[in-house]
């Protein structure tokens, strides 16, 4: 059973911010320009206020049994983690804020964000037919 | 084998954390604090001590002294001054105004006000008269009202001198006034655009020609970005007279209190240094503040020890950095300091320094929430901090106060408290005296 809409709208938020959130982490990398690193802690805040939101209704999915959300449930939990650590990696002050640990999790959450869209907007097979 | 290897396990699990709770107590006091590794946690070590009221408890003061409120109900009381005929000054504000950049000014703002009181800050400066000399300080009035965060206090030649946190305001002062109307003359405006950390500390040189105001840093460590740190962790030397001024020393993170040393008429601060590199660094200091002298913020502490936050770095103004001349402790957040003049209480308390500590945030043990006392010898420091009033945290581990400004009057042989938590003003005499 494909995603209800509103589901599939609070899914959209992690999918955009968290590349959004590495661009500017590189953008700060690269200019020491503090705004940036403001700008990707307030990204990661949202994105992870979002995949909370929507980890919940993934849940709420697996309980009710629908078909194909276990996974999306693994990956968003996973999301949920690594965007923690990283919203408290952030909170660190000036180059701290970023460093070898923010930009590793800023990756990794693009690539949980995009396996977590992947799977949530892949219409199911029966459906299709 | 398996069982036996468990049940070692498990045995030493426990022991493992109460070796790391027991790490060796660093001594981070005097000229060389020892100053462990940076720790940066995912989270910085925390912790407040939630308010509680005094309800008939007091500070504990050493044997031999007594200890009393004399002004209660105040609105965020900072600092004092006695004036000429034994009047007191408290100033009482509650300043600040950076923006909110990042979901962690929003949180920490949130945290931190767990271990305040709630009091608005009263913009104002109250004056307390003690009329027949018992130690009771019957009048309290407003002497000055509708200032702008008030904290730093001077009277000189006959002008009392207000810092509020955007201006160096002057008054003209006659003996005996309980009321000054008027918002005062600006002798210069104070760097206030934003106000991270906004408490402007001053004191007069001994010849009364110069003031000297403390200006701490936008940030904790340039993370607002150095634009902002202009004439920010400097003290400014203000000509009385015209008001022009000159940064009389630098990189010096949060100057919350200045005092001249009686023995040397060198200006003296108390500093507050960075947090979150651990619950071991950085400890705040005492120093002589000398002329052009660059104290390492943000760039270094100590000397030379590089803070790895600050980017780009600057190993030239690293080289330049001094260190300060006497560590507090990490966190204890000085916030007074006050000399004894004219032989002071006698005995152990001839000579030396108050310290007022308002207490910690960034680690797990609560550090500060006392005034120390440190013996000077040929005005400078001779000894180890001797806690002098402590008991502000209560057996439940919650703070019945906590002490900002500390001022010593040579002519009533008191030491005066401001506490900020519980809105007073201590005394504290010796006992043979009352």
């Amino acid at each position: 059973m494909p995603l209800h809409p509103l589901h599939g709208i609070l899914l959209a938020f992690p999918v955009a911010l968290f590349p959004c959130a590495l661009a500017a982490d590189v953008t700060y990398l690269n200019s020491s320009e503090m705004q940036w690193s403001n700008f990707a802690a307030w990204l990661i805040a949202g994105a992870l206020v979002f995949t909370g939101l929507s980890l919940a209704w993934t849940l709420a999915r697996v309980a009710m049994r629908r078909a194909g959300s276990r996974w999306l449930a693994i990956v968003l939990a996973a999301l949920f983690v690594a965007g923690l650590v990283n919203a408290f990696q952030h909170s660190h002050d000036g180059w701290s804020s970023v460093g070898t640990t923010g930009l590793a999790l800023s990756v990794i959450s693009i690539v949980l964000a995009l396996a977590a869209g992947w799977i949530g907007y892949t219409v199911p097979r029966e459906v299709r037919a | 084998m398996i069982v036996l290897r468990h049940a070692v396990l498990a045995l030493a699990a426990p022991l493992a954390l109460t070796a790391c709770d027991k790490a060796p107590e660093l001594d981070q006091t005097g000229a060389r604090p020892q100053l462990p590794a940076q720790k940066e946690t995912l989270l910085p070590p925390m912790k407040i001590a939630r308010p509680a009221g005094w309800n008939g408890a007091m500070p504990s003061v050493p044997q031999g002294f007594t200890i009393t409120p004399i002004a209660t109900g105040l609105k965020v009381p900072r600092q004092t001054l006695v004036l000429p005929n034994g009047d007191v000054l408290v100033s009482e504000g509650l300043g600040g105004g950076a923006p909110k950049l990042r979901p962690k000014d929003v949180i920490a703002g949130y945290i931190k006000s767990l271990g305040k009181s709630g009091t608005k800050g009263g913009n104002r400066v109250t004056l307390l008269r003690d009329r027949d000399g018992d130690g009771r300080y019957e009048l309290q009035t407003v002497l000055i009202d509708d200032l702008n965060a008030p904290y730093g206090l001077a009277l000189v030649d006959g002008d009392l001198y207000v810092a509020d946190q955007d201006a160096l305001l002057r008054f003209r002062y006659r003996d005996g006034a309980t009321r000054i109307d008027g918002t005062g003359e600006v002798v210069t405006k104070l760097p206030a655009n934003p106000n991270h950390h906004w408490t402007k500390s001053l004191t007069a040189s001994a010849d009364g020609t110069r003031l000297y105001v403390g200006i701490g840093s936008n940030s904790n460590v340039g993370e607002r970005g150095m634009a902002l740190e202009e004439e920010r962790a400097v003290v400014w030397e203000i000509d009385r007279e015209s008001g022009a001024h000159r940064t009389y020393a630098s990189g010096i993170r949060n100057p919350t209190a200045l005092a001249i040393n009686p023995a040397t008429q060198a200006l003296w601060a108390a500093v507050n240094e960075r947090d979150e590199l651990g619950t071991d660094l950085v400890p705040d200091y005492m120093t002589s503040v000398k002329p052009g002298a660059f104290y390492g913020w943000p760039y270094s502490y100590y000397g030379n020890h590089v803070d790895p936050r600050v980017h780009p770095q600057k190993p030239e103004m690293v080289r330049k950095a001094i260190a300060p001349d006497y560590a507090l402790g990490s966190h204890v957040a000085a916030l007074g300091l006050t000399f004894l003049t004219g032989g002071g209480f006698g005995g152990n308390y001839a000579d030396g320094a108050f310290v007022g500590e308002h207490g910690s945030w960034n680690r797990r043990q609560l550090a500060g929430y006392k005034v120390v006392w440190i013996p000077f010898t040929n005005g400078r420091p001779s000894g180890k901090p001797r806690d002098f009033v402590t008991g502000f945290i209560g057996p439940d581990g919650k703070a019945r106060g906590r002490p900002v400004g500390v001022t010593y009057d040579p002519v009533r042989r008191a030491l005066l408290v401001a506490d900020d938590l519980s809105n007073t003003v201590w005394r504290i005499t010796p006992s043979a005296a009352r």
